[in-house]
């Protein structure tokens, strides 16, 4: 086993680091070859002159067994939810149903080609159209493209609804304002579609300024970027006044979905105001993670935007039977085919195992959980703001860096010694020596509270011998990385010795 | 079907604890306006063998390529796929991980990307190849944002020979971030691929102004077309712009590489090493780079280094091009990218190896032209041109395209793409020629003798 449940510096692990696949095999070994060609061999070099290759790509030469311990280990090496809980905040790194795994890899879905006739693929476009009605009905914003591979995506493919919609009123907008709870994104979004980022502060509640966001809004700005629940974990009690001072200016409301795990079934963003939301399916709607991607990122908007939506969208028609449209305003397409479909085949199946009771019951849950860690930790970590929370909070380590010269760095390294993952460090960025953490509701009572203990018991240990925590962590396959050496001089590939 | 491990009593138990009665009240932050206060209105959940006989029921309205003798490309490939690929894909480690962010526990995802960075590189003949994007066409437009960013100029231009969605997704991307792309570099009827030289409208007139960043080329083109990418990528170096080729890479093991011939930029789809086609997502987006122009570079970026013990480990490098860190200075908002797919193209790359590459390339240009010469021959189809193609081609039908899909659906073939549903698509204006009858036809290592001869017979007798 790679991760000890047993606390302190131990024996290495024995998933020690590996040589490259490009080391393995001999120069003879093949796994997969092409049949014998069975047409007339056609040479490369007359058929497309100055074209054929001269020196061959230096790929891996192993056999089949080679690959399989190879990627393996490599395997062995990784931490993901199957592992341990991973409570990593606002990425919702809750349990990856294995029925999901199975259905995006029938024959009937992972077969299909993009351009196939549309009857060949009623089938996939119900799925779609079933998704984007519950997406919407979750969301309370009626028209939904699936298209966005990511939340990044969505983000840039609802500003970009926005910016068509201000284009077409004759009211070109500059501006983009954002809490300084955002995810980085966000910002990254608004430059990417011509605007400038205007930030607002959060008050001593952790919610949104209203005075100060007030001061910023005027007529240059085209929207405004939240995530609510927000960062900190914690409900925007403002958001109706906050949408309201939006649409005043003429401004349009988004809301950043990576938290929506906290609110299904209870509340709505659609009902909050917001004019347009990215869900991520990979964080709320248990599709995985995949090691960073591939993930989701439909959006849903009002029926006033629907007709700038990126087409084309899947559609029920009277007749029953389903279609491409493309809406008579729309920006165009921000990719290419129809969307992330493997991943929507998952977060389908997930939608209709749970159904509306069952998503309600995720949310309650995920609160539930976070509040209980929430209480569990107070008087040992600082908890600056010890409210009622949504399905994460956020924690700092300050008391322990100042009294012991333990940081945020060394709990989160010390947590892996005892067989969690970390939960997200230093973010949001308005909280010194912050942690994050959002449990999910797929962990157990019983992990909750083993969770809990190791964080108590790290910080016991930073008073008691902090370089103990310093030092780790000290049973995982390598240990703390030489990073500035990383970037100082980038190897970014693996090179033959000698080149 | 239910996720949640906590039992009901202990979850009263925890109520209790926070000193609430029901879960409810955790929710009084939420202003009673802004609540539901009714149950969503949903389809009713399901227990699992009802959830599998329902997805079965909706995979089974589809017919899927992958049951037919498909000619479908377009970006998207039926090619075969290594069983030792959905093996390592199926390890949760990977597949249930997030982002890499602590690398003393994600070695494994690291290291693989790693090794695909490295097998990008040999076979594009770059420098520097991302973590991945999302697909193919979000890697080109990412890549004219780059060489905008590099030559700090914001016009590009774009080959009219480029993928329509492609084009499609690099103008929605400019009319949002006010940037300009210009589509009227002259195409060589004949020969269904870009004229360089032309002197209304070739790359050194299109380039005249000194304001364009990068001539955007692909090759082979969305018709199957060879650009000559040597003289575009002289033209555009001479221009002071770069020069993006979007490739094909499963011909990489047969195709000269576009490092060789100039590119200072590749992107390109990369489904077809090894990632099911899944109705066109998720794909993966390839992006490399030269050394120099690291720093501009979208994405992720696995680097080597040393842990304390001074063992080798990989760790995310050069970070400060990214959102998380620059926000909005970042060289690209992309956070979640195709890290699956990359992991599943390494796969593949390592289960095939440098002969087996060569060998599908190979198969699928020879099963190509096989297929090409026999389509002509029927005498249903005339060539639109004449020029040197690798495993795609378009061809003009006589007859009704349509009519002609139809029938051969019924006989258990997917003959190909027709080029006119993309008419909506093309900012450039269209294909080279008209589209009426033209049907693009893609053939890989799959297909067998016997299939293509049986194709052309019963194509050519409807």
């Amino acid at each position: 086993m790679t991760r000890e449940s047993q606390p302190g510096p131990s024996r290495a692990s024995s998933a020690a680091p590996r040589a490259t696949i490009f080391e393995v095999g001999a120069p003879e070994s093949a796994c997969v070859l092409a049949p014998a060609l069975d047409v007339p061999d056609v040479d490369v070099e007359s058929a497309l002159p100055g074209l054929a290759r001269s020196a061959p790509p230096r790929l891996p030469h192993v056999a089949e067994v080679e690959i399989m311990r190879h990627y393996g280990h490599l395997a062995d090496m990784n931490f993901g939810v199957d592992s341990g809980p991973y409570p990593l905040g606002s990425c919702t790194m809750k349990y990856n149903p294995r029925i999901n795994e199975d259905a995006a890899r029938l024959d009937g879905f992972a077969g299909l080609h993009p351009y196939q006739p549309l009857e060949t693929v009623q089938g996939a476009l119900e799925l779609m159209v079933g998704l984007q009605e519950a997406l919407g009905e979750v969301a309370g914003l009626p028209a939904v493209t699936l298209q966005p591979a990511a939340g990044a995506h969505g983000e840039l493919t609802a500003l970009m609804c926005f910016k068509a919609a201000h284009t077409a009123a004759g009211d070109p907008r500059t501006k983009v304002v954002i809490p300084d709870t955002a995810h980085g994104t966000n910002p990254a979004t608004v430059s990417m579609c011509g605007y400038e980022t205007v930030t607002v502060p959060s008050d001593e509640r952790g919610l949104v300024d209203m005075r100060a966001l007030r001061e910023v809004l005027d007529t240059d700005v085209a929207a405004l970027m939240l995530t609510n629940p927000n960062t900190l974990g914690l409900f925007e009690t403002d958001i109706l006044a906050i949408t309201e001072a939006v649409h005043a200016i003429g401004a349009y409301a988004y809301c950043d979905g990576a938290n929506l795990n906290a609110i299904m079934g209870v509340t709505r963003p659609g009902d909050q105001g917001f004019d347009a939301l990215h869900i991520n399916v990979h964080k709320t709607f248990s599709t995985p993670h995949g090691g960073g991607g591939p993930g989701g990122g439909p959006v849903c908007v009002t029926e006033d935007l629907a007709r700038y939506l990126p087409g084309p969208l899947p559609t029920r028609l009277d007749d029953g039977s389903f279609a491409l449209h493309t809406p008579d305003a729309s920006i165009g397409r921000v990719r290419s085919y129809l969307g992330n479909f493997g991943v929507l085949v998952r977060a389908y199946a997930y939608v209709r195992a749970l159904g509306a009771q069952g998503l309600l019951e995720v949310s309650e849950q995920a609160v539930l959980s976070a509040n209980y860690l929430r209480v569990l930790l107070r008087g040992v970590f600082d908890i600056p703001y010890d409210r009622t929370c949504m399905h994460e909070f956020v924690m700092s380590s300050a008391t322990l860096k100042r009294e012991h010269g333990v940081r945020t760095l060394d709990v989160a390294k010390r947590l892996l010694d005892y067989g969690f993952h970390p939960p997200t460090v230093y973010f949001p960025l308005i909280v010194d020596e912050a942690l994050m953490l959002e449990p999910t509701e797929t962990e157990s009572l019983e992990s909750l509270d083993s969770l809990g203990a190791a964080l108590r018991s790290i910080a016991e240990e930073a008073g008691s011998d902090p370089d103990l925590v310093r030092g780790a962590p000290y049973t995982t396959p390598v240990r703390r990385l030489d990073e500035a050496r990383a970037a100082r001089e980038p190897v970014v590939r693996w090179s033959p010795q000698g080149e | 079907m239910r996720h949640v491990p906590v039992t009901c009593e202990q979850r009263e138990a925890m109520l209790r604890g926070l000193g609430v009665s029901s879960a409810d009240e955790l929710f009084a932050d939420v202003p009673p306006a802004a609540r539901l206060g009714r149950p969503l209105d949903l389809p009713g959940p399901m227990s699992e063998i009802e959830l599998a006989a329902h997805l079965q029921t909706l995979a089974r309205r589809n017919a899927p390529a992958t049951a037919c003798v498909s000619f479908a490309g377009g970006g998207v490939y039926d090619h075969y796929v290594p069983s030792v690929v959905d093996h390592v894909l199926r390890r949760p480690e990977f597949f249930t991980a997030y982002t890499p962010y602590q690398p003393e526990v994600s070695q494994g995802t690291l290291q693989a990307i790693f090794e695909y960075q490295t097998m990008i590189c040999e076979l594009t003949g770059m420098d520097v190849a991302n973590a991945s994007m999302y697909d193919g066409a979000t890697a080109l437009v990412e890549a004219a944002l780059m060489a905008c960013r590099v030559t700090r100029r914001s016009r590009v231009v774009c080959a009219p020979t480029m993928h329509p969605e492609w084009q499609r997704t690099l103008a929605t991307y400019a009319a949002a971030g006010d940037r300009e792309v210009d589509y009227s570099l002259a195409v060589d009827a004949t020969a269904g691929v870009c004229d360089p030289h032309d002197e209304g409208a070739g790359i050194e007139r299109l380039c005249e102004g000194g304001d364009v960043a990068a001539v955007l080329v692909q090759s082979p083109n969305f018709f199957g077309g060879i650009e000559d990418v040597r003289e575009m990528a002289r033209l555009a170096h001479e221009a002071g712009a770069l020069l993006v080729v979007a490739v094909n890479p499963v011909l990489l093991g047969v195709l000269e590489p576009p490092g060789a011939l100039g590119a200072d930029i590749v992107v390109g789809e990369g489904q077809c090493l090894g990632n099911a086609m899944s109705l066109g997502g998720p794909g993966l987006g390839i992006f490399a780079c030269r050394q120099p122009h690291v720093r501009q570079m979208p994405g992720r970026l696995v680097g080597r280094t040393v842990d304390v013990d001074d063992r080798t480990a990989y760790v995310l490098t050069l970070s400060t091009r990214e959102q998380h860190i620059r926000r909005e200075k970042a060289t690209s908002n992309i956070c979640s990218n195709h890290a699956l797919n990359a992991l599943a193209a390494g796969a593949y790359l390592a289960a095939v190896g440098t002969e087996g590459l060569a060998g599908i390339g190979r198969a699928c240009i020879a099963k190509a032209h096989y297929l090409r010469d026999r389509l002509l021959a029927t005498g249903a189809f005339e060539a639109p041109w004449d020029g040197p193609f690798a495993h795609e081609f378009a061809l003009r039908y006589r007859g009704d395209v349509s009519r002609m899909h139809t029938a051969m659906l019924e006989r258990g073939y997917l003959a190909g793409v027709e080029v006119a549903r993309f008419s909506a698509e093309w900012p450039s204006g269209g294909p080279p020629v008209s589209d009426e009858g033209l049907v693009l036809f893609a053939v890989t290592e799959k297909r067998t003798r016997t299939e293509l001869d049986a194709f052309a017979d019963e194509v050519g007798s409807l």
